[in-house]
């Protein structure tokens, strides 16, 4: 089954406008997921993770309704017709 | 915009805007916010090459950093749809913000730099399309041991040396001066007696936290330098530095700026102290001299001098090419305060704006 990645609106349009992408093809963890969308849209992942590769600070990824940063981080495994949404963290000023 | 117009760039904490006025500079507008929840740190305006473009370093404070462009004046701005400054995955380094927009000579239109943190050059050679490190800082055997100011470990000062292509001062906080001979590839520290007040050592070969550097084109081996506490003038191209604060009420500070036409006229805003960085007394003063060094002046006709909490961060202090010379500054209270005749009397030309991070002006082509 797809993996759907639900974007905010800041991102849309990196996104042609869309708030939801779904990746056709396997990906068993999230940071093969944001692989998979990197290849599709690169300058939605350019703002989600850093050119390491790593999680932007302030930025937060959710898989259903838990954070990655509490279950595997970009590790964390992802079932068949999951949803990942990714939102801006609480923070700024 | 008319040709011989005065375009202020103004970053702030939330946004940059850009403020306008004739020759004259008696009346400005004000254009703005420009990427409105956004910090920018660097702005520039480059007329090389038949340009009127405007460049701006955008971070968001969730999605990252990159440079934009525009070259009408702000109407409308240039992605770049993917991050544009990227530090090679072999470093292991990741961009936070960029510091500094510098373009190259005029003979070269399509060279630019930009100063990032983590500390270290970029260099562009397509009008800024794209960017790549320069190795010699990038892979500087000194790296790991440079370490945060309070605004993080950023390289946020470029000064070429106009009479040779191949050499050039960067400084960095913390770090100190760097200075190359060849065109960047390699790369040496220069502090010979700029203090290093918060390390035991207080002379070290490097690790200070220099604040401001700069020259004048017409006499590019001199050097006049704002540290964490200091004030310095180098007559060898930064080999040693001496002592120049004669006469201000704190050599604490972070701005700099020189006379665009005059290589002995640099201005300065001495802080109180880094413990409380407000403008001494209260009293908002630019300091001025015009010996380069032996003396400095308090400039502060139309500036207020009864409770002004100010302060003046290091790129928020700019020059235009005017003759008389336009000197204006932005303070991290939102104001930005302009002189049209070498910083003898000041007004306030606008005020409310988010805490202004620098400040840039141009004399439109």
């Amino acid at each position: 089954m797809a993996v759907s990645i639900v974007l905010p609106r800041a991102l849309f349009q990196y996104a042609k406008g869309s708030n939801t992408v779904v990746l056709d093809g396997p990906c068993s963890t999230v940071e093969q997921a944001l692989e998979a969308l990197a290849e599709r849209l690169p300058a939605v992942t350019d703002r989600v993770l850093t050119e390491q590769g790593q999680l932007r600070p302030h930025v937060n990824v959710f898989l259903g309704e838990e954070s990655v940063r509490f279950l595997d981080g970009l590790a964390t495994k992802v079932p068949d017709g999951a949803t990942i949404t990714i939102v801006p963290a609480v923070s700024g000023g | 915009m008319d040709s011989g117009s005065t375009l202020v760039l103004v970053g702030t904490s939330k946004g940059a805007f850009i403020l306008s006025a004739d020759r004259s500079r008696e009346r400005w507008s004000v254009d703005g916010p420009h990427f409105p929840g956004e910090s920018v740190y660097a702005l520039a305006y480059d007329d090389r090459g038949g340009r009127q473009r405007l460049l701006a370093a955008t971070r968001s404070f969730h999605w990252g950093s990159t440079i934009r462009s525009s070259d009408d004046f702000g109407q409308s701005w240039t992605g770049p749809e993917r991050q544009n400054i990227r530090f090679p995955e072999s470093s292991g380094l990741s961009l936070v913000q960029v510091w500094q927009i510098l373009p190259g000579p005029t003979d070269e239109p399509n060279l630019l730099w930009a100063g990032v943190e983590p500390s270290c050059l970029f260099e562009s050679r397509d009008g800024g399309e794209s960017w790549s490190p320069v190795k010699g800082l990038l892979d500087h055997e000194h790296r790991k041991q440079w370490t945060p100011g309070g605004g993080g470990m950023c390289l946020h000062t470029i000064v070429p040396n106009a009479a040779d292509p191949k050499r050039m001062i960067v400084a960095m906080s913390t770090g100190g001066v760097y200075r190359t001979e060849d065109a960047g590839a390699s790369w040496r520290p220069r502090n010979v007696g700029v203090r290093a007040q918060f390390l035991p050592n207080k002379y070290p070969e490097f690790g200070q936290c220099v604040h401001k550097v700069v020259n004048h084109p017409g006499k590019p081996e001199r050097l006049f330098l704002q540290n964490h506490w200091g004030l310095y003038r180098s007559d060898d191209w930064g080999d040693t530095w001496q002592d120049v604060a004669n006469g201000v009420p704190s050599d604490f500070g972070f701005c700099m700026q020189m006379h665009p036409h005059d290589p002995d006229t640099v201005y300065i805003v001495p802080i109180q102290s880094d413990e409380f960085r407000c403008v001494p007394e209260a009293k908002l003063r630019v300091y001025r001299t015009r010996n380069a060094g032996m003396s400095w002046e308090p400039l502060s006709k139309g500036l207020p001098q009864h409770g002004a909490f100010e302060t003046v961060v290091r790129d928020a202090l700019t020059a235009d090419a005017h003759d008389p010379a336009g000197i204006y500054f932005g303070t991290r209270n939102g104001k930005v305060f302009a002189s049209a005749n070498d910083g003898d009397e000041w007004k306030l030309i606008v005020d409310g704006l988010p805490s202004v991070c620098c400040v840039k002006a141009a004399v439109v082509s």
